[in-house]
């Protein structure tokens, strides 16, 4: 803290803002979203071209999919929130930020754990549970720095000279708080390696946290931090206070209440009991009033400021920004509905809602706190306007290409999956055929992203050029700003410094308190009390296990589902619907949220092992016109035998019922099982011989037991 | 579905903390003000360097 309260009247206190921190959050934004979106259009790109992988394990779809979507979410759009709270904050609350050293540890912190995702999710150390994929080393660093930015900003609210909390401060307090139990709560796993861990929970209670997570990491994360930039920097950059203040608290207090409990609505149809399905869709469509609270509010602070959008790029970006929030928000609950959701989920549709989201809302209002922030940090103009406005115009097109041909391509193959001739046959039964049709979409999408990736360019060269011909800065600038009057809260330093730490610990305390009580309920949650007795299912063998596990590294439920919903037109297509029991020992869940290929909830014994094999290897020898990457590599690299024997004991803690005996033996009857398995192979085909031990056959032995494990699967129907 | 509990519990604790924000917020006057917070957030800092003007307040401080 640079000055001491001075509650003598008529005196200025004077006092620098910490701007150096907000100058490093905001270059790390515009490195890691370079990052972010080169990494985005490779995805994307394979989608229409397969080898774009180059053939290598680390850049397949799969693994890639993960980072894409860390990187944007955590490093470009957490990068910007950090930047703009720290540069809002101290102002709104005329104090430099609590401590310096804090912000320099949340900066590090943060990058060091954003290289961390870097690195393991190429490598394929995933959890598999979106958004929250990275390994429980980085979660405790998670934690640990979302902690420490907790304590800084609360400690600058302590230490404010202003006693009204202006409302974008409020938005950012919420995000503080439910990023960090969120986080907590969905990361709770046990290590079984370095980067290996089994979450506590399974199957269904999984799938409920993490999507009770998922979804607030979009309202929490890329919503209201967002909202609470958009209340400090839409009134700035017009110069018009917001439309309504009033409409702001209102919509930030109901905002807050209905966000935490729409979830459910990513499992709709699904194995999750019906009435937990509903509760999540009827908080969803009640989160449109708000939403749209805070999209009108954005909207008509620029009444009488029209003008502005033909000339001022920044007011541009930012105008568009808040429309495509309107849009996401009205498209976020109509998905949200039952019967839309059995169209939509599962399809490209999803994907389009969700970059309207994140390209139009959270990336051009990004974009306009940029333009706008640099030359103020920098104490300069921009380099050239011309620019900005060409990243405007050809962004927009990229973001207008990207939704369109998502939306086309999502409800086509949306309606080609739920075609039922007059004979109650499926009309495409041939899932490729539904891929064929979409597949030049690929290409726009491509496109869109290509251009949106352009504009960031221009924004690069445009920030570089500023930056670097900005006045050297000569003096230290200091602003001059009354202390907090005495009438306002006790007089003396004293009473305020007890002030500020109360809150800290009070922070602090009802984590700890929260983090008891959670370790304290898991183990009784983990027993699974209301499954019917007449299903039984069996554990993983051993070799199933690895298999699992290699399927989740190479990330196949980034493309493929395991969950056949209560609808007609999936239960045609592949068979009885999935019952709760049938993923009882399944952790992480692997229902997955997309089917850019088909559900595999029973594909075990559909196909010979021998398929198996050569569709692995090179998938378009079995379906010609498959976009699925070949995977050379599993039949190269030797299973791990060696940690099974971990794995099993992990599990075993966990709640399966494993003896001590398959426990202790788990390697050895790996081994037996894939022995098995590879002498059926090589009697089939005698070039075969390689394949010995190599992870493709623990991931076949995986892939037969889907569907196989539950006793009386299908008397459900 | 025990999970449930926890879920729910967690939302509710949530729920909880913005209740009981709330209600300090309202209890502290925050929202005795709906109009000019949003004018006074407007208002530029004045800004200053290093002057001996400066140093002189300083010295009377």
């Amino acid at each position: 803290m640079s000055s001491t309260i001075q509650p003598n009247a008529g005196i200025m206190d004077r006092i620098v803002y910490d701007d150096d921190i907000v100058k490093m959050f905001l270059v790390a934004t515009i490195f890691w979203g370079a990052a972010a979106f080169v990494v985005g259009l490779l995805a994307a790109l394979q989608l229409a071209f397969w080898p774009a992988n180059l053939e290598l394990e680390w850049l397949t779809f799969g693994r890639i999919r993960p980072l894409h979507t860390n990187a944007a979410i955590f490093a470009f759009g957490g990068n910007i929130i950090f930047a703009g709270i720290y540069h809002s904050t101290q102002r709104l609350l005329k104090t430099r930020n609590f401590s310096d050293f804090l912000s320099k540890f949340h900066f590090w912190g943060w990058q060091l754990i954003i290289v961390g995702a870097l690195i393991t999710l190429p490598l394929g150390y995933t959890m598999s549970k979106e958004y929250a994929e990275l390994e429980w080393p980085i979660d405790i660093a998670i934690a640990v720095v979302w902690v420490v930015f907790a304590v800084n900003f609360f400690g600058t609210i302590a230490v404010r000279r202003v006693k009204h909390l202006y409302v974008a401060i409020w938005f950012y307090i919420a995000t503080i708080v439910t990023v960090a139990l969120l986080h907590i709560v969905n990361s709770i796993e046990i290590p079984v390696a370095l980067f290996k861990s089994y979450p506590v929970y399974a199957g269904v209670q999984d799938a409920l946290v993490q999507w009770w997570y998922g979804h607030n990491a979009v309202a929490f994360f890329l919503t209201t931090p967002f909202l609470g930039l958009m209340y400090y920097y839409v009134p700035k950059a017009a110069n018009r206070p917001i439309y309504s203040y009033k409409l702001s608290v209102i919509h930030f207090w109901s905002l807050v209440f209905i966000y935490i409990w729409a979830g459910p609505h990513h499992l709709l149809n699904t194995a999750l009991p019906d009435w937990a399905q509903t509760v999540g869709m009827v908080f969803s469509i009640m989160l449109w009033a708000p939403s749209w609270g805070g999209m009108i509010n954005g909207l008509l602070t620029l009444r009488g400021a029209w003008h502005k959008l033909r000339t001022d790029p920044i007011i541009k970006f930012l105008a568009v920004a808040i429309t495509f929030y309107g849009m996401s928000t009205f498209e976020g609950p109509l998905l949200s509905i039952k019967s839309v959701s059995s169209l939509a989920h599962y399809t490209d549709w999803i994907i389009g809602h969700v970059h309207g989201g994140t390209l139009g809302w959270n990336g051009f209002i990004t974009f306009g706190i940029i333009y706008y922030m640099v030359p103020k940090l920098w104490n300069t103009k921009m380099h050239s306007e011309r620019l900005m406005n060409w990243h405007f115009w050809i962004g927009f097109l990229g973001i207008l290409l990207y939704y369109i041909s998502m939306w086309a391509s999502g409800i086509t193959q949306g309606l080609m999956w739920q075609a039922i001739s007059e004979n109650g046959q499926l009309v495409y039964p041939d899932f490729v055929e539904t891929v064929m049709r979409i597949a030049p979409l690929y290409w726009v999408r491509f496109v869109g992203g290509s251009l949106f990736l352009i504009g960031f360019l221009f924004l690069i060269y445009n920030v570089w050029v500023t930056i670097k011909h900005a006045p050297k800065k000569e003096k230290e600038s200091y602003v001059k700003v009354s202390p907090l009057k005495a009438d306002v809260t006790a007089i003396g330093s004293g009473h305020r410094k007890l002030e500020a730490l109360s809150l800290v610990f009070t922070v602090i305390l009802f984590i700890s308190v929260l983090v008891g009580s959670v370790i304290e309920i898991l183990p009784t949650l983990s027993i699974y009390k209301y499954l019917p007795s007449s299903e039984k299912t069996e554990p993983y063998t051993p070799l199933e296990l690895a298999g699992r596990d290699i399927y989740i590294k190479e990330g196949c439920y980034v493309c493929h589902s395991q969950m056949i919903r209560k609808l007609p037109f999936d239960v045609l297509r592949y068979g009885p619907s999935s019952t709760i029991a049938e993923s009882m020992y399944d952790r992480p869940f692997q229902w997955g949220s997309k089917r850019t290929g088909p559900d595999l909830a029973r594909v075990g014994g559909k196909y010979p092992d021998m398929w198996h094999v050569r569709h692995m290897i090179n998938p378009r020898e079995i379906t010609p016109r498959s976009i699925m990457p070949s995977y050379p590599w599993l039949a190269a690299k030797k299973i791990d035998y060696h940690i099974l024997r971990k794995k099993f004991s992990v599990m075993k803690m966990l709640g399966v019922p494993y003896d001590d005996e398959e426990v202790a033996n788990a390697d050895i009857n790996a081994e037996k099982e894939a022995a098995r398995i590879y002498e059926e192979l090589l009697s089939q085909d005698k070039s075969l011989e390689s394949v010995k031990d190599t992870e493709i056959i623990a991931l076949i032995s995986y892939l037969q037991c889907l569907g196989k494990k539950s006793s009386n699967e299908g008397v459900t129907q | 579905m025990n999970i449930i509990f926890l879920t729910l519990g967690v939302s509710i604790a949530i729920a909880l903390i913005f209740l009981s924000a709330f209600i300090w917020a309202t209890k502290k006057g925050q929202y005795d003000d709906l109009t000019t917070p949003s004018q006074r957030m407007l208002l530029d800092d004045y800004e200053t360097t290093e002057t001996k003007k400066d140093e002189k307040e300083e010295q009377v401080k």
